[in-house]
């Protein structure tokens, strides 16, 4: 079986002035594919995502999506591409309801101009009742309605996550970035989580790349792994082979010094 | 009636100001302490357009707002890539450029200010209303649509907010934008109502008073700003017969509000039918609990 990769990092490099946070990494992910990004904190996993999306500038290489560069794009024009993502420390609208949360997000569907907005013509009636309904019918599907009406600040943590996934497909990605979205839950959250992660990837016809410390998480949903080591790739493979790789399991059980790269 | 009339007014001219700065302050999240230089900027082109060209009133404030609009797109282009605290600096020295081009630029009047602009009377009198209640709809439009829940996500959550598509420099330009052209009308219809303009009336005080009075409606309340505006207009009004004190006074009662509701007036809330009939439920539910709980006690 040969898919196209959705999303292809060809040797990509960062540095922050002497320190290179990530170092000639390529890694791809399958269309339809749930992807793992793994390694010890510090190895440059967030790095990845912050380059992917566009929030810092690649230094070296290349980032493929759907088979066309997005090096030059700015960070929102990279979202309303199809890429969106999750944060490690998550960032929702606080001061928002839920409910606005989404709607907010979902303002790609709509294309009533400035004027339209001023003068409330029939177009901005028309587009924010589906804009509206979207909102609604994606709070639905993610188990939020009963709470639309409450602030996202007070939202217990696994909701919140689960809140800022739901922003995250109202763009409608072909590919969704997690950052850590088990950090912090318990076992019977993260089995909640990793079927959610299943059922979206299904239901929205996405591609997925998660960075996980949760190795249950990881080997139970993910169809390819990629692990880093102080920004250089250590492994890439299937979860089997990565899983028995000596050189993963002395990375993250210790061992002796380790040659980066 | 006519000192009545004149205070209303004022508050009227004073809002349409404020409203722009809502947008940009509370809910976009962009402090300015420069707006008096937009004030001015639409001060002095709506009396030229009327003193120098003859031309209408209508076409003086157009105009005004047109100018102030420009020079925004300018000053944004220039300094809306900033961030928070450098943005706020970047207005004050706006503001505070504009002041000395008109005290030296003498076919205006240079810094003795300038009289003798066409004032408007009669029917004309209603026309600050007019313009404010234009300026409320228009804002609460903008707000309620979106491109304004992409304002309130930029101020939010900037970062969250880009990727979730927005364009944050273009939300930031609109609200800008927006902002500059309200102060440079109500920099107009000053100049056309009190018919004497100076620079030195478009100083820092002036735009800190603009921003107090967002502030103290609430950050992210359009009808704060609208009970704001008139308040903080009438309020140092009243205490005139106090003269030297009452600015004392007008300070003391911003700063009771301030420590009594840190969050301003309406703390972000709006009113409206729909939010007066939700709070009154609620008000109403809390109070059939709180009976239902002495009844279980009573028990």
């Amino acid at each position: 079986m040969n898919v196209a990769p959705i999303l292809e990092l060809k040797g990509l490099t960062k540095r922050f002035g002497g320190l290179t946070a990530v170092n000639d990494v390529s890694m791809s992910v399958r269309e339809g594919g749930i992807s793992g990004l793994i390694g010890p904190n510090g190895a440059g996993k967030t790095t990845i995502f912050n380059l992917i999306t566009g929030v810092y500038k690649v230094s070296e290489g290349a980032i493929e999506f759907k088979g066309k560069s997005i090096l030059d794009r700015e960070p929102y024009q990279i979202a309303n591409l199809g890429i969106t993502r999750t944060f490690q420390n998550i960032r929702l609208f606080k001061n928002l309801s839920v409910f606005d949360n989404v709607l907010t997000a979902c303002h790609m569907s709509a294309k009533y101009s400035l004027l339209e907005s001023f003068f409330r013509l029939p177009r901005f009636y028309r587009e924010e009742v589906i804009l509206r309904k979207k909102a609604e019918s994606l709070l639905d599907v993610m188990g939020l309605s009963d709470r639309a009406d409450l602030t996202a600040n007070n939202l217990p943590y696994g909701l919140q996550r689960r809140l800022e996934i739901t922003r995250a497909l109202a763009l409608d990605p072909a590919l969704l970035l997690l950052d850590e979205p088990a950090a912090g839950m318990n076992p019977d959250e993260t089995e909640q989580l990793m079927r959610l992660m299943e059922e979206i990837r299904k239901s929205h016809n996405l591609s997925i790349l998660v960075i996980e410390h949760h190795m249950d998480l990881v080997m139970g949903v993910c169809d390819h792994i990629h692990v880093l080591n102080f920004g250089c790739t250590l492994a890439d493979g299937p979860p089997d082979d990565v899983a028995n790789d000596p050189k993963v399991v002395e990375a993250y059980l210790g061992g002796e010094e380790i040659k980066s790269c | 009636m006519e000192y009545i009339l004149g205070i209303l007014i004022l508050s009227a001219i004073n809002l349409v100001a404020v409203l722009g700065l809502s947008v940009l302050t509370g809910f976009t999240g962009l402090f300015s302490f420069g707006h008096a230089g937009f004030m001015a900027i639409g001060a002095y082109t709506s009396a030229i357009v009327t003193a120098r060209l003859h031309l209408p009133f209508a076409v003086g404030l157009l105009a005004a707002g047109l100018v102030a609009g420009i020079i925004s797109i300018g000053l944004g282009r220039l300094t809306l890539k900033l961030k928070g605290d450098y943005f706020c600096i970047a207005t004050m020295g706006f503001g505070e450029i504009v002041k000395p081009l008109l005290n030296n630029w003498k076919w205006v009047g240079g810094a003795r200010g300038w009289e003798s602009i066409p004032k408007y009377g009669g029917i004309s009198l209603l026309l600050p209303f007019a313009v404010a209640v234009i300026a409320v709809i228009l804002s609460w439009n903008l707000i309620n649509s979106r491109q304004g829940r992409n304002m309130v996500a930029v101020r939010e959550e900037e970062l969250a907010a880009q990727m979730a598509g927005v364009n944050v420099l273009r939300s930031k330009m609109i609200a800008l934008v927006f902002s500059a052209v309200l102060a440079g009308i109500a920099g107009g219809l000053m100049a056309n109502f009190i018919g004497f303009i100076a620079p030195k009336t478009f100083n820092m005080v002036k735009s800190t008073e603009l921003t107090i009075i967002v502030i103290f409606g609430g950050l992210g309340s359009i009808s704060g700003s609208v009970v704001a505006a008139l308040l903080l207009t009438v309020l140092p009004e009243l205490f005139r017969a106090f003269s030297s004190w009452r600015l004392v006074f007008y300070g003391l009662a911003v700063m009771i509000i301030m420590i009594g509701r840190p969050k301003g007036l309406m703390g972000g809330l709006e009113l409206t039918p729909t939010s007066l009939r939700k709070a009154a439920a609620a008000r109403k539910a809390k109070r059939d609990t709180a009976a239902a709980t002495a009844e279980g006690e009573k028990r």
